[in-house]
């Protein structure tokens, strides 16, 4: 019995759930105590409004209308994290994600709006600028041994205002908004779901096949990288590229490969919520958007592994959503981004934790072995 | 009156999560004695010296100083009792010259102005007493490794230490060098002055030392006088259990030719010189030949040259009658070259792959592993490297789904071995296949080479360590400074003449 408990904490996913969970805990926690210190009287209510986010309604059919809209910009998030954790497996760190996230709109939103293309050629065409920006990130590694982390950064910028000049020849003359897709080209808009299936959220409009893309890709990513000769030899590498390079792989290729990859889901990833309508591009906007850096959070908190991305990248937007739900009149709007903020702050902690476990586990698998070992000493004189 | 002595750890025990480094270890050094630590890797001497210098802090023990307990918290305490040691990479500054190495950190000086002439009379007297043959000018990128030792032995006297300690001192020196080292640490001693000499080989702990502690798994085994004992007593201490010395082995019947090297010249990564210049040689079916040298003198990137981790800069390779020489490394390794590498955590093993994957390494894209449309067959891998461990004798705590990391060092090297013996090679090199290693995993590894070789095998065996190269190889190639200055025959040749080829003080044709 206690031999089974021992195997099942030292479980690489348990540990991952745990220290998760723990991290989780942890920001709320630690949110909580902030909130008491700006305004005490509403910090408690605040706390469970974002943890609640679309239960706060009290109809049913409100509930799950904004179920719907939380899962809308969980796709996009659960693909930049899934971008970010392919490259990471490959011992790349992607905090290009964000720009290739960028990229994407922009393709995917030109493609549409300027030539009226159907959905999935646009769909494709965002994948394939990630992907190209992504190649071009691992491109420099390869070949000018230039740290992708220095030219994720710079591109993510180039993106930003690249793609703000392109989109602004499809804006709207009185707003810095790109056209809708519902009045320019509702072919570009991704197809709902089932009727029935539309029915549980409420018949929201924003619902569509995006969603179970999303999960569909984070299954294909995790068969892709445990089954797969590819997925071996990228692992491998990312471990190991001396190793890699000795028994005959071609490190080179593989980073390119990487990196394109990982851009084409982030990139896939801001289709996936453009071509809803949820949102349109603002052609102004200075600040690269959130999404690809939160993938980063994401990635982190779901453990490193794709199965484990769906649930933290539901669980971040899920309280990034709560926040908007807090009272605006004891604390300001950004309240919301803060909490989401310390927990995926937090997030940097899963690894440590786990390391925390493993090394209170051997403590005591260490003391036990010491005591069965005193104990079988005396048994032994006693005789 | 109880014997004092110059320093005493008493009942050290140091835990680290999951293992216990040093378990109840007493070392007690007697003034003026060459006192011995013995113990394979993994045996607890480099903990047990941190914990000298204050770099752990043991759980339980105490250190003691001419009787009296002290504390170490850190290494300048190490310093202020007196404690010096000579790290087997040494720690000076290549810029730097001999002198200044040896002031650095206690340079004398007055008004913030360098004393140095001071500084050099006391360094010129203390080289002269004890035979500590510098150039005080010289720069010490310039000097010879040898000259760089005695260097790092002249800072520890110049610092006045009493108790000085040498770790693995003779890995990089050539035999003639070795024996210099072991008169200068004799005069030391007849000065009063204590050592440690901290070592694995048993040769030079019978000629040198008066007094041997041995360690093995992080427990203390028993402190035996030198004189009293035997090479055989000292390796079952160490190992635990009799050790065969001799490598048995027929004598070798060369067959067809399977590699010939012509003429290449690879260049160096951190000198602007060649590392390896106009290297010619050929190793033949059925015989071991065995790259001898110094460590630095070319051999690492000969075999990178050779396996095609480096690019050739001229010269031309052939295997089996193909021309290598541009071949990517994938079709060397598939038309039967394999190869041991030299450093099994950089190439040769993806650490935190299971042991099933690393055995893979060599194999994965053969049909018989991966489908059509590119799934691995995982039940045929674990059949696979469950084979290989079985044949091999690898230990592992889970088999085949063991991280590679948390396997012990001998057993890393076994699935390295199994994986490129098994591929079946024509040609095996095989780099410092036994560095590190425990005495029990040597035998076995030395085992296979030759059974390799036995099979019609060609191997080129390329060692730093002159007992391997004797015992194993029947054709022997010497490399100085990137050449080969010589070919000996084992049979007929000694380890001295070996040293002074090694040295580059003797080469064929000059």
């Amino acid at each position: 019995m206690k031999e089974q408990k021992r195997s099942l904490l030292r479980n690489n996913a348990v540990q991952s759930l745990l220290a998760s969970l723990l991290c989780i805990l942890i920001g709320l926690l630690v949110g909580y105590v902030v909130l008491l210190l700006i305004n005490p009287a509403g910090a408690g209510e605040a706390i469970v409004t974002i943890v609640k986010n679309f239960m706060t309604y009290s109809r049913r059919n409100a509930q799950l209308k904004y179920l719907g809209s939380t899962l809308v910009k969980t796709a996009p998030l659960l693909m930049c994290s899934l971008s970010v954790l392919f490259a990471y497996k490959v011992g790349l760190f992607n905090i290009g994600a964000a720009g290739q996230y960028v990229v994407g709109a922009g393709a995917s939103l030109y493609c549409a709006l300027a030539w009226h293309m159907p959905w999935y050629v646009c769909l494709l065409a965002a994948a394939v600028a990630g992907a190209v920006l992504g190649a071009v990130s691992g491109l420099l590694k390869a070949y000018c041994n230039v740290n992708e982390v220095i030219s994720c950064i710079m591109l993510n910028w180039i993106s930003l205002y690249m793609v703000n000049t392109l989109l602004t020849r499809v804006k709207e003359t009185t707003s810095p908004y790109t056209f809708t897709l519902a009045s320019t080209n509702p072919g570009a808009i991704l197809p709902k779901l089932p009727a029935f299936c539309m029915a549980w959220f409420n018949d929201n409009q924003y619902v569509t096949i995006a969603i179970p893309l999303a999960v569909l890709a984070a299954v294909a990513i995790w068969v892709l990288l445990e089954k797969t000769k590819l997925g071996y030899e990228l692992k491998a590498t990312g471990c190991n590229k001396f190793a890699a390079k000795y028994c005959g792989m071609r490190e080179n290729k593989n980073l390119i490969l990487t990196m394109a990859i990982a851009g084409g889901l982030a990139g896939m990833g801001a289709a996936m919520l453009f071509l809803t309508g949820f949102e349109q591009w603002q052609c102004t906007q200075s600040s690269i958007p959130g999404m690809g850096f939160n993938g980063i959070a994401a990635a982190f908190l779901g453990g490193l592994n794709p199965l484990g991305t769906i649930l933290s990248s539901y669980f971040i937007q899920h309280i990034t959503n709560g926040g908007a739900y807090v009272d605006k009149t004891m604390y300001s709007a950004q309240i919301s981004d803060f909490i989401s903020a310390l927990i995926i702050y937090l997030c940097g902690f899963v690894l440590f934790f786990k390391f925390a476990l493993n090394n209170w586990l051997d403590r005591r698998e260490e003391k036990k072995a010491a005591k069965a070992a005193e104990s079988a000493e005396e048994g032994g004189k006693a005789k | 009156m109880e014997q004092t002595y110059a320093i005493e750890m008493l009942n050290i025990t140091k835990r680290f999560p999951g293992i216990v480094a040093n378990d109840n270890i007493t070392l007690q050094l007697k003034k003026g004695e060459i006192h011995a630590l013995l113990g394979e890797n993994g045996a607890g001497k480099s903990t047990l010296m941190s914990v000298l210098f204050g770099l752990y802090r043991p759980e339980e023990g105490v250190i003691k100083k001419d009787g009296r307990v002290v504390e170490i918290k850190d290494p300048n305490d190490a310093n202020a009792l007196g404690i010096g040691m000579v790290h087997q990479h040494f720690k000076l500054v290549e810029c730097f010259t001999v002198l200044d190495n040896i002031i650095m950190g206690v340079e004398p000086c007055k008004h913030g102005f360098l004393q140095k002439a001071e500084a050099r009379e006391k360094v010129l007297a203390l080289s002269e007493k004890y035979g500590l043959r510098v150039d005080p000018d010289a720069l010490v990128e310039d000097i010879t490794v040898g000259m760089q030792q005695r260097t790092e032995i002249l800072k520890m006297l110049y610092r006045e230490n009493e108790i000085l300690i040498f770790d693995e001192p003779t890995a990089v020196l050539t035999p003639q060098e070795i024996e210099e080292l072991m008169q200068i640490m004799r005069n030391l001693a007849a000065e009063g002055k204590s050592i440690l000499f901290i070592s694995h080989k048993l040769n030079e702990i019978m000629a040198v030392a008066d007094r041997c502690s041995v360690l093995r798994k992080g427990k203390y085994i028993g402190t035996v006088e030198i004189k009293d004992t035997t090479r055989e007593e000292l390796s079952r201490m160490m190992v635990g259990r009799d050790v065969e010395f001799v490598v048995h082995k027929e004598p070798a019947k060369p067959g067809k030719t399977i590699l010939e090297v012509e003429g290449i010249t690879v260049a160096s990564k951190t000198h602007s010189k060649d590392a390896v210049k106009n290297v010619s040689f050929t190793v033949r079916a059925g015989e071991i030949v065995c790259i001898a040298g110094i460590d630095g003198n070319g051999q690492t990137e000969l075999v990178y040259g050779l396996t095609g981790l480096e690019p050739l800069k001229s010269g031309k390779i052939t295997l089996e009658g193909q021309d290598i020489t541009h071949a990517p490394i994938r079709k060397r390794n598939t038309m039967g070259m394999s190869h041991i590498p030299e450093d099994r955590h950089k190439h040769g093993l993806v650490l935190d792959y299971t042991l099933e994957d690393n055995m893979l390494l060599q194999r994965y894209f053969e049909p018989e592993f991966v489908s059509k449309v590119g799934f691995l067959k995982r039940k045929a891998i674990r059949d696979y490297a469950g084979r290989l461990i079985e044949q091999y004798d690898v230990r592992s705590g889970q088999g085949p789904v063991t991280v590679a990391r948390s396997m012990s060092g001998g057993n890393q090297q076994k699935a390295i071995v199994a994986r490129e013996i098994d591929k079946d090679p024509e040609l095996l090199i095989a780099v410092q296949p036994t560095r590190g290693l425990d005495v029990g995993a040597i035998e076995y590894i030395h085992k296979q080479i030759v059974a390799q070789r036995d099979a019609g095998k060609g191997v080129l065996l390329v060692s730093l360590e002159l007992d391997e190269v004797m015992a194993l190889s029947d054709r022997i190639l010497v490399m100085y400074e990137g050449e080969i200055v010589g070919e000996l025959d084992p049979k007929t040749t000694t380890v001295e003449e070996l040293g002074l080829y090694m040295a580059g003080a003797k080469r064929e044709g000059a």
